[in-house]
């Protein structure tokens, strides 16, 4: 695909061609650091429509549709000088209302430790992750900085916190990541709605078994040198989460270092590196038709923050782990030196799985072949923050 | 009751999706917190933009000026300039330069 077939206008355009004449389609939710983008295209995923920026100049940590209803998508806008809102579109992104943004703690919120050890109130700062419910429009959940989670049940106009969440008993010891105290992804299992699964940097992951509740934590098996200790309840610095729903029990984690995957749930962890030329990395997902098909995309840790050798490489396990093979059709192999964030991956439900992912240099990537083969959908974005895919009817 | 011509920043002008000053009215004392509560009042999205939610307390990185004077750290509940009483003047809500 070269640039010329990007068509940028504010209409989508809907093809009967190239995917034997099927109306199925996909539409990609960017956000960015200077504002959302709508990226939509037919089935077969070569000719793509770019639709935005929408609220340009903000922070767009995250957008999401309901499964239930995909015109209904929810944004979380951001910014350092202007604060936190939240935007509802339920037109498929064409325009937006500004919803419900009050994410005040339940009762007195206490400390955290910081980054020194020392006790810091807690502080809320914004929200990273909006994960709709699987079964009702109007119920929609919040992973927020400083870590904790929200749930709207009136479509985002108001929230409410979870707040059995920090206050299990291990709240007064997490910690933050480089990148703030976040709670970065939420997991809702299929089977039933009330096991949700949580992942906070640098605390860990938690499970809660009756709707958000009670929680507990389920970190047994991660490994970090001994930062903290292997027997350490909470300290892990867990960096995404991704889940099959054909198999909900089987939950794969990208962490600081490391690649795990539990079998039973969260309550014990084995680590599934392998081959991987770096074990470190932020995003990691899951194939849609295929549970133990998994796509990591590896990094040089610590600092560094970009592909090993330069090649920005998508490794791919047919195995659930420990066998990778690089993925390279369509990516840079030389002189590349970005970085893919934990939310910036996903895959779409098409019968061939479309791949995707977006980098801090503004690239958004698509395969729509499971991984063999990549394009660019648009080169030219802000730093990409965040990646969601709807499959389209 | 008070007219107060108000100058928001180009993202806050969209998000209340106004153009050009905005004419707070406030009844009573025209103090910056006044101003700023009226404000609310008519484009309720502006709220928590310029001041944190629930605490009322001004952002770190927004601004007030008005007469070549920076409010920001005035009590707000002191009466705003007798210009911007007046009318010959606006209050500006300036969001700090800082960052990429």
């Amino acid at each position: 695909m070269s640039p010329t077939d990007v068509v940028r206008h504010t209409v989508r355009v809907w093809s009967d061609e190239g995917d034997g004449g099927s109306m199925s389609g996909v539409r990609v939710l960017v956000g960015t650091r200077k504002g959302a983008f709508v990226l939509t295209a037919d089935g077969a995923r070569k000719k793509w429509t770019v639709d935005g920026p929408h609220f340009g100049g903000w922070e767009m940590y995250h957008l999401k549709g309901s499964p239930v209803d995909p015109n209904r998508i929810f944004a979380s806008q951001t910014s350092s000088w202007f604060g936190q809102l939240i935007q509802r579109s339920d037109d498929g992104g064409k325009t937006w209302s500004p919803v419900g943004k009050d994410f005040v703690y339940d009762g007195v919120p206490g400390t955290h430790q910081w980054y020194d050890g020392t006790p810091h109130p807690w502080e809320f700062a914004r929200v990273w992750h909006l994960e709709p419910s699987l079964s009702d429009p109007d119920v929609v959940y919040a992973g927020v900085e400083d870590a904790a989670m929200f749930k709207s049940t009136d479509g985002g106009t108001s929230w409410s916190e979870l707040s059995g969440l920090r206050g299990h008993g291990s709240g007064s010891q997490w910690q933050p990541g480089a990148g703030g105290m976040c709670l970065h992804t939420i997991l809702l299992d299929p089977r039933d709605e009330n096991r949700i699964f949580a992942a906070i940097s640098a605390a860990g992951v938690f499970r809660s078994d009756d709707g958000g509740t009670t929680w507990g934590p389920k970190n047994k098996g991660l490994k970090s040198g001994e930062i903290p200790s292997a027997e350490a309840e909470v300290g892990h610095c867990v960096h995404r989460l991704a889940q099959h729903p054909d198999r909900p029990d089987t939950i794969y984690m990208q962490k600081h270092w490391d690649v795990m995957r539990s079998d039973d749930g969260g309550d014990s962890w084995t680590e599934v590196s392998g081959n991987l030329p770096s074990d470190f990395g932020f995003p990691i997902d899951v194939h849609a038709h295929e549970p133990e098909t998994i796509y990591v995309v590896p990094i040089l840790s610590d600092s560094m923050h970009y592909p090993p050798e330069g090649k920005l490489r998508v490794y791919r396990s047919r195995t659930g782990g420990n066998e990778w093979e690089p993925l390279t059709k369509g990516l840079p192999q030389s002189d590349c030196y970005l970085n893919v964030l934990r939310d910036a991956m996903a895959v779409d439900k098409l019968d061939d799985c479309g791949i995707y992912f977006g980098t801090s240099g503004g690239q958004v990537y698509c395969s729509p072949d499971g991984g063999d083969t990549w394009d660019a959908i648009v080169r030219d974005l802000p730093a990409v923050l965040s990646v969601e895919v709807q499959t389209l009817p | 009751m008070s007219t107060i011509r108000v100058v928001l920043p180009a993202h806050l002008k969209a998000l209340a999706g106004v153009h050009g000053e905005v004419p707070v009215e406030v009844a009573g004392e025209p103090t910056l917190s006044a101003v700023l509560d009226s404000l609310e009042q008519s484009f309720p999205v502006l709220r928590g933009t310029i001041r944190e939610h629930p605490s009322g307390k001004r952002r770190a990185f927004v601004r007030f000026y008005a007469c070549e004077e920076d409010l920001s750290h005035e009590p707000p509940d002191a009466l705003l300039p007798e210009p911007v009483l007046q009318g010959r003047e606006a209050l500006l809500v300036i969001g700090a330069m800082a960052g990429g």
